[in-house]
Protein backbone atom coordinates (compact mmCIF):
# COMPACT_ATOMS: atom_id res chain seq x y z
CA UNK A 1 0.00 0.00 0.00
CA UNK A 2 2.76 2.35 0.93
CA UNK A 3 4.62 1.85 -2.34
CA UNK A 4 1.56 2.39 -4.52
CA UNK A 5 1.01 5.57 -2.61
CA UNK A 6 4.41 6.88 -3.69
CA UNK A 7 3.93 5.72 -7.25
CA UNK A 8 0.53 7.40 -7.45
CA UNK A 9 1.96 10.70 -6.36
CA UNK A 10 4.72 10.53 -8.95
CA UNK A 11 2.41 9.74 -11.80
CA UNK A 12 -0.12 12.37 -10.97
CA UNK A 13 2.62 14.97 -11.07
CA UNK A 14 3.92 13.68 -14.38
CA UNK A 15 0.62 14.12 -16.15
CA UNK A 16 0.24 17.56 -14.72
CA UNK A 17 3.79 18.72 -15.28
CA UNK A 18 4.19 17.50 -18.85
CA UNK A 19 2.53 20.38 -20.67
CA UNK A 20 4.26 22.96 -18.58
CA UNK A 21 7.80 21.69 -19.04
CA UNK A 22 7.47 21.07 -22.77
CA UNK A 23 6.13 24.57 -23.30
CA UNK A 24 9.02 26.02 -21.35
CA UNK A 25 11.60 24.10 -23.36
CA UNK A 26 10.31 25.10 -26.78
CA UNK A 27 10.65 28.75 -25.82
CA UNK A 28 14.36 28.38 -24.99
CA UNK A 29 16.98 29.29 -27.57
CA UNK A 30 17.63 26.40 -29.98
CA UNK A 31 21.41 26.64 -29.53
CA UNK A 32 21.04 25.90 -25.83
CA UNK A 33 18.62 23.07 -26.50
CA UNK A 34 20.80 21.23 -28.98
CA UNK A 35 24.20 22.29 -27.64
CA UNK A 36 25.24 18.75 -26.60
CA UNK A 37 24.16 17.30 -29.94
CA UNK A 38 25.97 20.02 -31.87
CA UNK A 39 29.21 19.58 -29.92
CA UNK A 40 29.11 15.80 -30.36
CA UNK A 41 28.51 16.17 -34.09
CA UNK A 42 31.40 18.63 -34.44
CA UNK A 43 33.80 16.35 -32.53
CA UNK A 44 32.78 13.24 -34.46
CA UNK A 45 32.98 15.20 -37.73
CA UNK A 46 36.48 16.39 -36.89
CA UNK A 47 37.50 12.83 -36.06
CA UNK A 48 35.99 11.57 -39.33
CA UNK A 49 37.88 14.17 -41.40
CA UNK A 50 41.18 14.34 -39.53
CA UNK A 51 41.94 10.60 -39.47
CA UNK A 52 42.44 10.20 -43.26
CA UNK A 53 44.20 13.60 -43.47
CA UNK A 54 46.72 12.63 -40.79
CA UNK A 55 47.55 9.46 -42.65
CA UNK A 56 46.78 7.20 -39.67
CA UNK A 57 45.98 3.65 -40.64
CA UNK A 58 42.54 2.18 -39.92
CA UNK A 59 44.35 -0.39 -37.77
CA UNK A 60 45.42 2.36 -35.42
CA UNK A 61 42.38 4.63 -35.41
CA UNK A 62 39.25 3.82 -37.42
CA UNK A 63 36.83 6.60 -38.36
CA UNK A 64 33.44 6.97 -36.61
CA UNK A 65 31.64 5.96 -39.81
CA UNK A 66 33.74 2.81 -40.11
CA UNK A 67 32.95 1.92 -36.48
CA UNK A 68 29.25 2.59 -37.02
CA UNK A 69 29.18 0.46 -40.17
CA UNK A 70 30.97 -2.31 -38.33
CA UNK A 71 28.45 -2.20 -35.47
CA UNK A 72 25.59 -2.56 -37.94
CA UNK A 73 27.30 -5.42 -39.78
CA UNK A 74 28.31 -7.27 -36.63
CA UNK A 75 25.05 -6.69 -34.80
CA UNK A 76 24.25 -10.39 -34.24
CA UNK A 77 27.79 -11.05 -32.92
CA UNK A 78 27.79 -7.99 -30.66
CA UNK A 79 24.28 -8.77 -29.41
CA UNK A 80 25.14 -12.38 -28.56
CA UNK A 81 28.04 -11.19 -26.36
CA UNK A 82 26.12 -8.18 -25.02
CA UNK A 83 23.41 -10.50 -23.67
CA UNK A 84 26.00 -12.31 -21.58
CA UNK A 85 27.47 -9.11 -20.16
CA UNK A 86 24.02 -7.63 -19.60
CA UNK A 87 23.00 -10.71 -17.61
CA UNK A 88 26.13 -10.49 -15.45
CA UNK A 89 25.64 -6.77 -14.84
CA UNK A 90 21.96 -7.05 -13.97
CA UNK A 91 22.53 -10.09 -11.73
CA UNK A 92 25.44 -8.37 -9.92
CA UNK A 93 23.51 -5.14 -9.53
CA UNK A 94 20.40 -6.98 -8.30
CA UNK A 95 22.55 -8.75 -5.71
CA UNK A 96 23.94 -5.38 -4.71
CA UNK A 97 20.41 -4.08 -4.16
CA UNK A 98 19.16 -7.21 -2.39
CA UNK A 99 22.07 -7.27 0.03
CA UNK A 100 22.89 -3.55 0.13
CA UNK A 101 19.43 -2.25 1.08
CA UNK A 102 18.86 -4.61 4.08
CA UNK A 103 22.42 -3.89 5.21
CA UNK A 104 21.78 -0.14 4.96
CA UNK A 105 18.57 -0.55 6.98
CA UNK A 106 20.44 -2.51 9.66
CA UNK A 107 23.11 0.19 9.81
CA UNK A 108 20.42 2.87 10.07
CA UNK A 109 18.37 1.19 12.78
CA UNK A 110 21.16 -0.27 14.93
CA UNK A 111 23.95 1.88 16.27
CA UNK A 112 25.83 -1.16 17.50
CA UNK A 113 25.64 -2.74 14.05
CA UNK A 114 26.75 0.51 12.44
CA UNK A 115 29.81 0.65 14.69
CA UNK A 116 30.66 -2.98 13.99
CA UNK A 117 30.18 -2.98 10.23
CA UNK A 118 31.21 0.50 9.07
CA UNK A 119 34.98 0.14 9.59
CA UNK A 120 34.88 -3.21 7.79
CA UNK A 121 32.90 -1.72 4.91
CA UNK A 122 35.28 1.20 4.54
CA UNK A 123 38.28 -1.13 4.69
CA UNK A 124 36.74 -3.34 2.01
CA UNK A 125 36.01 -0.29 -0.10
CA UNK A 126 39.69 0.66 -0.13
CA UNK A 127 40.56 -2.70 -1.72
CA UNK A 128 40.59 -2.20 -5.47
CA UNK A 129 37.88 -4.64 -6.54
CA UNK A 130 39.55 -5.07 -9.91
CA UNK A 131 42.52 -6.62 -8.12
CA UNK A 132 40.23 -9.34 -6.82
CA UNK A 133 39.28 -10.50 -10.32
CA UNK A 134 42.07 -13.11 -10.70
CA UNK A 135 41.29 -14.50 -7.24
CA UNK A 136 37.58 -14.73 -8.03
CA UNK A 137 38.40 -16.70 -11.17
CA UNK A 138 40.55 -18.99 -9.07
CA UNK A 139 37.71 -19.65 -6.64
CA UNK A 140 34.66 -19.47 -8.87
CA UNK A 141 35.91 -20.71 -12.22
CA UNK A 142 35.50 -19.42 -15.77
CA UNK A 143 31.71 -19.12 -15.89
CA UNK A 144 29.47 -16.20 -15.04
CA UNK A 145 29.96 -16.55 -11.25
CA UNK A 146 33.16 -14.46 -10.88
CA UNK A 147 31.79 -11.71 -13.17
CA UNK A 148 28.55 -11.43 -11.24
CA UNK A 149 30.48 -11.43 -7.98
CA UNK A 150 32.76 -8.64 -9.21
CA UNK A 151 29.80 -6.60 -10.49
CA UNK A 152 28.14 -7.13 -7.12
CA UNK A 153 31.21 -6.17 -5.07
CA UNK A 154 31.80 -3.00 -7.04
CA UNK A 155 28.15 -1.84 -7.08
CA UNK A 156 27.25 -2.76 -3.53
CA UNK A 157 29.11 0.02 -1.69
CA UNK A 158 27.45 3.06 -3.33
CA UNK A 159 24.04 1.46 -2.77
CA UNK A 160 24.68 0.99 0.96
CA UNK A 161 26.18 4.44 1.49
CA UNK A 162 23.57 6.38 -0.47
CA UNK A 163 20.73 4.54 1.28
CA UNK A 164 22.18 5.17 4.74
CA UNK A 165 22.83 8.84 3.93
CA UNK A 166 19.33 9.19 2.50
CA UNK A 167 17.74 7.74 5.61
CA UNK A 168 19.92 9.72 8.00
CA UNK A 169 19.40 13.09 6.33
CA UNK A 170 15.67 13.12 7.08
CA UNK A 171 14.36 16.17 8.96
CA UNK A 172 13.73 14.91 12.50
CA UNK A 173 10.64 17.10 12.72
CA UNK A 174 9.00 15.01 10.02
CA UNK A 175 9.34 11.97 12.25
CA UNK A 176 7.81 13.94 15.13
CA UNK A 177 4.98 15.02 12.83
CA UNK A 178 3.89 11.49 11.93
CA UNK A 179 4.51 10.26 15.47
CA UNK A 180 2.16 12.99 16.72
CA UNK A 181 -0.45 11.42 14.44
CA UNK A 182 0.14 8.11 16.17
CA UNK A 183 2.28 6.46 13.48
CA UNK A 184 4.13 3.23 14.23
CA UNK A 185 7.79 2.91 13.17
CA UNK A 186 6.58 0.73 10.29
CA UNK A 187 4.28 3.54 9.08
CA UNK A 188 6.95 6.17 9.70
CA UNK A 189 9.27 4.18 7.45
CA UNK A 190 6.87 3.75 4.56
CA UNK A 191 5.14 7.14 4.74
CA UNK A 192 8.17 9.33 5.42
CA UNK A 193 11.60 7.73 5.70
CA UNK A 194 11.56 5.71 2.49
CA UNK A 195 9.94 8.28 0.18
CA UNK A 196 12.29 10.97 1.51
CA UNK A 197 15.33 8.74 0.95
CA UNK A 198 14.34 7.60 -2.56
CA UNK A 199 16.20 10.36 -4.45
CA UNK A 200 19.40 9.42 -2.62
CA UNK A 201 18.81 5.71 -3.11
CA UNK A 202 18.26 6.15 -6.84
CA UNK A 203 21.38 8.30 -7.03
CA UNK A 204 23.25 5.35 -5.53
CA UNK A 205 21.61 2.96 -8.01
CA UNK A 206 22.76 5.06 -10.97
CA UNK A 207 26.36 5.12 -9.77
CA UNK A 208 26.16 1.41 -8.92
CA UNK A 209 24.82 0.24 -12.26
CA UNK A 210 27.55 2.09 -14.17
CA UNK A 211 30.15 0.50 -11.89
CA UNK A 212 28.55 -2.94 -12.30
CA UNK A 213 29.23 -2.73 -16.05
CA UNK A 214 32.90 -2.09 -15.30
CA UNK A 215 32.96 -5.02 -12.86
CA UNK A 216 31.47 -7.47 -15.34
CA UNK A 217 33.77 -6.41 -18.20
CA UNK A 218 36.88 -6.61 -16.02
CA UNK A 219 35.78 -10.08 -14.95
CA UNK A 220 35.55 -11.02 -18.62
CA UNK A 221 39.03 -9.63 -19.32
CA UNK A 222 40.54 -11.99 -16.78
CA UNK A 223 38.94 -15.21 -17.88
CA UNK A 224 35.91 -15.73 -20.10
CA UNK A 225 34.61 -17.53 -23.13
CA UNK A 226 31.80 -15.10 -23.84
CA UNK A 227 30.82 -11.50 -23.17
CA UNK A 228 31.81 -8.09 -24.50
CA UNK A 229 35.07 -8.03 -22.51
CA UNK A 230 36.03 -11.36 -24.07
CA UNK A 231 35.06 -10.11 -27.55
CA UNK A 232 37.20 -7.03 -27.08
CA UNK A 233 40.24 -9.13 -26.14
CA UNK A 234 39.63 -11.27 -29.23
CA UNK A 235 39.49 -8.15 -31.42
CA UNK A 236 42.67 -6.92 -29.78
CA UNK A 237 44.59 -10.10 -30.45
CA UNK A 238 43.49 -10.02 -34.11
CA UNK A 239 44.50 -6.32 -34.42
CA UNK A 240 40.87 -5.65 -35.40
CA UNK A 241 40.77 -2.13 -34.01
CA UNK A 242 37.43 -1.34 -35.62
CA UNK A 243 35.73 -4.27 -33.87
CA UNK A 244 37.54 -3.26 -30.69
CA UNK A 245 35.95 0.21 -30.90
CA UNK A 246 32.60 -1.32 -31.83
CA UNK A 247 32.76 -3.33 -28.59
CA UNK A 248 33.65 -0.24 -26.56
CA UNK A 249 30.64 1.58 -28.03
CA UNK A 250 28.40 -1.40 -27.21
CA UNK A 251 29.67 -1.52 -23.61
CA UNK A 252 28.98 2.22 -23.23
CA UNK A 253 25.56 1.74 -24.80
CA UNK A 254 24.82 -0.94 -22.23
CA UNK A 255 25.74 1.39 -19.37
CA UNK A 256 23.74 4.28 -20.80
CA UNK A 257 20.71 2.05 -21.34
CA UNK A 258 20.77 0.75 -17.76
CA UNK A 259 21.25 4.27 -16.42
CA UNK A 260 18.19 5.51 -18.26
CA UNK A 261 16.09 2.53 -17.20
CA UNK A 262 16.82 3.44 -13.57
CA UNK A 263 16.22 7.12 -14.32
CA UNK A 264 12.82 6.25 -15.83
CA UNK A 265 11.84 4.12 -12.85
CA UNK A 266 12.94 6.95 -10.56
CA UNK A 267 10.80 9.55 -12.31
CA UNK A 268 7.82 7.18 -11.99
CA UNK A 269 8.15 6.46 -8.28
CA UNK A 270 9.44 9.78 -6.96
CA UNK A 271 8.54 13.42 -7.13
CA UNK A 272 11.50 15.76 -7.40
CA UNK A 273 11.42 18.43 -4.75
CA UNK A 274 12.05 21.29 -7.16
CA UNK A 275 10.18 19.93 -10.16
CA UNK A 276 7.59 22.68 -10.05
CA UNK A 277 10.02 25.57 -9.80
CA UNK B 1 -18.58 11.80 24.59
CA UNK B 2 -19.05 13.80 27.75
CA UNK B 3 -22.27 15.57 28.62
CA UNK B 4 -21.09 18.84 27.07
CA UNK B 5 -21.59 19.41 23.38
CA UNK B 6 -18.32 21.31 23.08
CA UNK B 7 -15.63 19.71 20.94
CA UNK B 8 -12.82 21.25 22.99
CA UNK B 9 -10.82 18.93 25.19
CA UNK B 10 -9.94 19.67 28.80
CA UNK B 11 -6.28 19.67 29.73
CA UNK B 12 -5.07 19.00 33.24
CA UNK B 13 -1.36 19.29 33.98
CA UNK B 14 -0.07 18.68 37.46
CA UNK B 15 3.42 18.92 38.96
CA UNK B 16 4.90 18.48 35.49
CA UNK B 17 8.70 18.55 35.28
CA UNK B 18 11.11 17.74 32.53
CA UNK B 19 14.82 17.22 33.01
CA UNK B 20 17.10 16.84 30.02
CA UNK B 21 20.09 14.68 30.80
CA UNK B 22 23.26 16.05 29.32
CA UNK B 23 26.47 14.11 28.90
CA UNK B 24 28.05 16.03 31.76
CA UNK B 25 26.49 16.04 35.21
CA UNK B 26 24.71 19.38 34.86
CA UNK B 27 21.22 18.28 33.86
CA UNK B 28 18.93 20.94 32.43
CA UNK B 29 15.62 21.50 34.16
CA UNK B 30 13.44 22.56 31.23
CA UNK B 31 10.14 22.57 33.09
CA UNK B 32 9.76 22.90 36.86
CA UNK B 33 6.59 21.55 38.51
CA UNK B 34 4.05 23.14 36.19
CA UNK B 35 0.43 23.09 37.31
CA UNK B 36 -2.08 24.06 34.66
CA UNK B 37 -5.75 23.49 33.97
CA UNK B 38 -7.11 24.48 30.59
CA UNK B 39 -10.85 24.94 30.12
CA UNK B 40 -12.38 23.06 27.18
CA UNK B 41 -12.73 25.33 24.17
CA UNK B 42 -10.38 28.04 25.37
CA UNK B 43 -7.55 29.62 23.46
CA UNK B 44 -4.38 29.66 25.55
CA UNK B 45 -1.18 31.32 24.38
CA UNK B 46 2.22 30.66 25.94
CA UNK B 47 4.83 33.39 25.53
CA UNK B 48 8.41 33.33 26.60
CA UNK B 49 11.94 33.79 25.31
CA UNK B 50 13.86 31.03 23.57
CA UNK B 51 14.81 28.26 25.98
CA UNK B 52 11.99 28.90 28.46
CA UNK B 53 10.64 25.40 27.95
CA UNK B 54 7.53 26.35 26.03
CA UNK B 55 8.34 24.02 23.16
CA UNK B 56 9.14 21.29 25.68
CA UNK B 57 5.70 21.82 27.17
CA UNK B 58 4.13 21.38 23.75
CA UNK B 59 6.21 18.29 23.02
CA UNK B 60 5.08 16.73 26.31
CA UNK B 61 1.43 17.57 25.58
CA UNK B 62 1.77 16.08 22.10
CA UNK B 63 3.05 12.89 23.70
CA UNK B 64 6.33 13.11 21.78
CA UNK B 65 8.54 13.44 24.87
CA UNK B 66 8.02 11.60 28.14
CA UNK B 67 7.63 13.66 31.30
CA UNK B 68 10.27 13.30 34.03
CA UNK B 69 7.75 13.67 36.84
CA UNK B 70 4.13 14.79 37.12
CA UNK B 71 1.27 14.08 34.78
CA UNK B 72 -0.78 15.37 31.86
CA UNK B 73 -4.38 14.40 31.21
CA UNK B 74 -6.43 15.21 28.15
CA UNK B 75 -10.16 14.77 28.87
CA UNK B 76 -9.12 12.60 31.78
CA UNK B 77 -6.82 10.27 29.79
CA UNK B 78 -3.22 10.25 30.92
CA UNK B 79 -0.81 11.22 28.12
CA UNK B 80 2.20 8.99 27.68
CA UNK B 81 2.12 8.82 23.90
CA UNK B 82 0.37 10.90 21.21
CA UNK B 83 -3.29 11.29 22.13
CA UNK B 84 -5.80 10.74 19.29
CA UNK B 85 -7.63 13.95 20.21
CA UNK B 86 -4.62 16.19 19.58
CA UNK B 87 -3.50 17.82 16.37
CA UNK B 88 -0.13 19.55 16.07
CA UNK B 89 1.02 22.45 13.88
CA UNK B 90 4.78 22.94 13.90
CA UNK B 91 6.85 26.02 13.14
CA UNK B 92 7.74 24.79 9.67
CA UNK B 93 4.90 23.39 7.61
CA UNK B 94 6.50 19.93 7.31
CA UNK B 95 4.52 19.10 4.19
CA UNK B 96 5.70 16.00 2.36
CA UNK B 97 6.92 17.35 -0.97
CA UNK B 98 6.14 14.14 -2.85
CA UNK B 99 2.45 14.31 -1.93
CA UNK B 100 -0.22 16.61 -3.28
CA UNK B 101 -1.84 19.14 -0.96
CA UNK B 102 -4.89 16.89 -0.59
CA UNK B 103 -2.79 13.80 0.17
CA UNK B 104 -0.83 15.80 2.74
CA UNK B 105 -4.02 16.77 4.51
CA UNK B 106 -5.22 13.16 4.44
CA UNK B 107 -1.95 11.81 5.92
CA UNK B 108 -3.28 11.54 9.51
CA UNK B 109 -6.33 9.67 8.19
CA UNK B 110 -4.07 7.18 6.41
CA UNK B 111 -1.91 6.76 9.50
CA UNK B 112 -4.94 6.12 11.66
CA UNK B 113 -6.14 3.61 9.04
CA UNK B 114 -9.47 5.36 8.57
CA UNK B 115 -11.43 5.46 5.34
CA UNK B 116 -9.58 8.06 3.27
CA UNK B 117 -12.40 8.39 0.72
CA UNK B 118 -14.77 9.49 3.46
CA UNK B 119 -12.52 12.37 4.51
CA UNK B 120 -11.77 13.66 1.02
CA UNK B 121 -14.77 15.99 0.97
CA UNK B 122 -13.87 17.26 4.45
CA UNK B 123 -10.32 18.01 3.27
CA UNK B 124 -11.62 19.98 0.28
CA UNK B 125 -13.95 21.88 2.60
CA UNK B 126 -11.09 22.79 4.95
CA UNK B 127 -9.02 23.97 1.98
CA UNK B 128 -11.87 26.20 0.85
CA UNK B 129 -12.16 27.63 4.36
CA UNK B 130 -8.53 28.74 4.34
CA UNK B 131 -8.90 30.25 0.87
CA UNK B 132 -7.17 27.46 -1.04
CA UNK B 133 -10.12 26.07 -2.96
CA UNK B 134 -8.95 24.05 -5.96
CA UNK B 135 -5.37 23.72 -4.70
CA UNK B 136 -5.85 20.06 -3.69
CA UNK B 137 -3.90 18.64 -6.61
CA UNK B 138 -1.00 21.08 -6.38
CA UNK B 139 2.32 20.10 -4.85
CA UNK B 140 3.74 21.96 -1.82
CA UNK B 141 6.59 23.39 -3.92
CA UNK B 142 3.99 25.25 -6.01
CA UNK B 143 2.69 27.09 -2.93
CA UNK B 144 3.93 30.14 -1.02
CA UNK B 145 5.04 29.90 2.62
CA UNK B 146 1.72 31.19 3.94
CA UNK B 147 -0.28 28.81 1.77
CA UNK B 148 1.85 25.88 2.92
CA UNK B 149 1.26 26.71 6.58
CA UNK B 150 -2.48 26.91 5.85
CA UNK B 151 -2.30 23.40 4.42
CA UNK B 152 -0.44 22.27 7.55
CA UNK B 153 -3.26 23.71 9.67
CA UNK B 154 -5.85 21.87 7.54
CA UNK B 155 -3.86 18.68 8.09
CA UNK B 156 -4.01 19.21 11.86
CA UNK B 157 -7.75 19.96 11.68
CA UNK B 158 -8.87 17.12 9.42
CA UNK B 159 -9.83 15.01 12.40
CA UNK B 160 -11.37 17.89 14.34
CA UNK B 161 -8.93 17.59 17.23
CA UNK B 162 -10.25 18.51 20.65
CA UNK B 163 -6.83 19.96 21.40
CA UNK B 164 -4.87 21.87 18.79
CA UNK B 165 -1.21 22.41 19.66
CA UNK B 166 0.58 25.13 17.71
CA UNK B 167 4.32 25.61 18.05
CA UNK B 168 5.20 29.09 16.78
CA UNK B 169 3.17 28.39 13.63
CA UNK B 170 3.64 31.86 12.12
CA UNK B 171 7.25 32.37 13.19
CA UNK B 172 8.62 31.74 9.72
CA UNK B 173 6.16 33.97 7.85
CA UNK B 174 6.50 37.56 6.69
CA UNK B 175 4.60 40.27 8.59
CA UNK B 176 1.73 40.67 6.13
CA UNK B 177 1.12 36.96 5.75
CA UNK B 178 1.34 36.59 9.51
CA UNK B 179 -1.35 39.23 10.04
CA UNK B 180 -3.66 37.45 7.61
CA UNK B 181 -2.98 34.08 9.25
CA UNK B 182 -3.74 35.47 12.72
CA UNK B 183 -7.11 36.74 11.52
CA UNK B 184 -7.87 33.47 9.72
CA UNK B 185 -6.89 31.42 12.75
CA UNK B 186 -9.26 33.44 14.90
CA UNK B 187 -12.24 32.94 12.59
CA UNK B 188 -11.44 29.24 12.21
CA UNK B 189 -11.26 28.84 15.97
CA UNK B 190 -14.50 30.79 16.52
CA UNK B 191 -16.16 28.28 14.21
CA UNK B 192 -14.61 25.16 15.76
CA UNK B 193 -14.26 26.18 19.40
CA UNK B 194 -11.68 23.53 20.14
CA UNK B 195 -9.04 23.96 22.82
CA UNK B 196 -5.91 25.64 21.45
CA UNK B 197 -2.47 25.86 23.00
CA UNK B 198 -0.54 28.42 21.00
CA UNK B 199 3.19 28.76 21.60
CA UNK B 200 4.81 31.99 20.45
CA UNK B 201 7.37 34.60 21.30
CA UNK B 202 5.19 37.34 19.90
CA UNK B 203 3.52 39.16 22.78
CA UNK B 204 1.21 40.99 20.39
CA UNK B 205 -0.15 37.90 18.66
CA UNK B 206 -0.54 36.10 22.00
CA UNK B 207 -2.68 38.91 23.45
CA UNK B 208 -4.58 39.40 20.21
CA UNK B 209 -5.58 35.75 19.84
CA UNK B 210 -5.87 34.28 23.31
CA UNK B 211 -8.39 34.07 26.12
CA UNK B 212 -5.50 33.52 28.45
CA UNK B 213 -1.78 34.18 28.17
CA UNK B 214 0.81 32.25 30.15
CA UNK B 215 4.15 34.00 30.48
CA UNK B 216 7.11 31.68 30.99
CA UNK B 217 10.64 32.39 32.12
CA UNK B 218 13.69 30.30 31.37
CA UNK B 219 15.72 27.89 33.48
CA UNK B 220 13.89 26.45 35.18
CA UNK B 221 10.78 26.83 33.01
CA UNK B 222 7.97 28.19 35.13
CA UNK B 223 4.73 30.08 34.56
CA UNK B 224 5.40 33.61 35.87
CA UNK B 225 2.09 35.12 34.94
CA UNK B 226 -1.30 33.68 34.09
CA UNK B 227 -3.18 36.53 32.44
CA UNK B 228 -6.83 36.42 31.45
CA UNK B 229 -7.43 38.47 28.29
CA UNK B 230 -10.81 40.09 28.38
CA UNK B 231 -11.26 41.61 24.93
CA UNK B 232 -14.46 41.31 22.89
CA UNK B 233 -14.60 38.83 20.00
CA UNK B 234 -14.38 38.67 17.12
CA UNK B 235 -11.31 40.85 17.48
CA UNK B 236 -10.56 43.14 14.59
CA UNK B 237 -7.03 43.97 13.60
CA UNK B 238 -7.06 47.77 13.80
CA UNK B 239 -9.75 48.11 16.43
CA UNK B 240 -8.19 45.68 18.89
CA UNK B 241 -4.70 47.03 18.32
CA UNK B 242 -5.98 50.50 19.26
CA UNK B 243 -7.77 49.20 22.35
CA UNK B 244 -6.58 50.60 25.68
CA UNK B 245 -6.98 47.26 27.41
CA UNK B 246 -5.01 45.49 24.68
CA UNK B 247 -2.04 47.78 25.34
CA UNK B 248 -2.40 47.34 29.09
CA UNK B 249 -2.10 43.56 28.65
CA UNK B 250 0.92 43.89 26.38
CA UNK B 251 2.59 46.27 28.86
CA UNK B 252 1.93 43.90 31.72
CA UNK B 253 3.70 41.06 29.87
CA UNK B 254 6.59 43.28 28.78
CA UNK B 255 7.03 44.39 32.40
CA UNK B 256 7.71 40.75 33.37
CA UNK B 257 10.31 40.35 30.66
CA UNK B 258 11.94 43.64 31.67
CA UNK B 259 11.99 42.62 35.31
CA UNK B 260 13.68 39.34 34.34
CA UNK B 261 16.20 41.13 32.15
CA UNK B 262 14.92 39.36 29.03
CA UNK B 263 13.93 42.74 27.62
CA UNK B 264 16.01 45.76 28.54
CA UNK B 265 13.96 48.94 28.98
CA UNK B 266 15.16 51.94 27.01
Amino acid sequence: MASTDVIGAGQAQKNQGKNMSSKKKSRGPWLERYSALILATVLLGAWQILVPLSGLSEFVLPTPLAIATRIVNELPLLASHAYVTLFEVVAGFAMGVLIGIPLALSIFYSRAFERAIYPILVALQTVPKVALAPLLVLYLGYGWAPKITLAFLISFFPIVISTVVGLQSLDKNLVNLVRSMGASEWQTFFKVRLPAALPNIFGGFKVAVSLAVIGAVIGEYVAAERGLGYLQLQANSLFDTTLNFATVVTISGLGVMLYFIIDTIESRVTYKRDAAK
Amino acid sequence: MSATTQMGAAVDISRLSKVYKTREDDDVLALDKIDLKIEPGSFVAVVGPSGCGKSTLLSLLAGLTPASTGSIAIDGDGVSRPHPKTGVVFQSDLLLYWRTVLDNILLPIEIKKLDVAKYRARAEELLAQVGLEGFGNKYPSELSGGMRQRVAICRALIQEPGLLLMDEPFGALDALTREQMIMDLQSMWLRLRNTVLFITHGIDEAVFLADRVLVMSPRPGRVDLDLKIDLPRPRQWSKTHEDKDYHAYVRQIRAIFEAKGILVAH
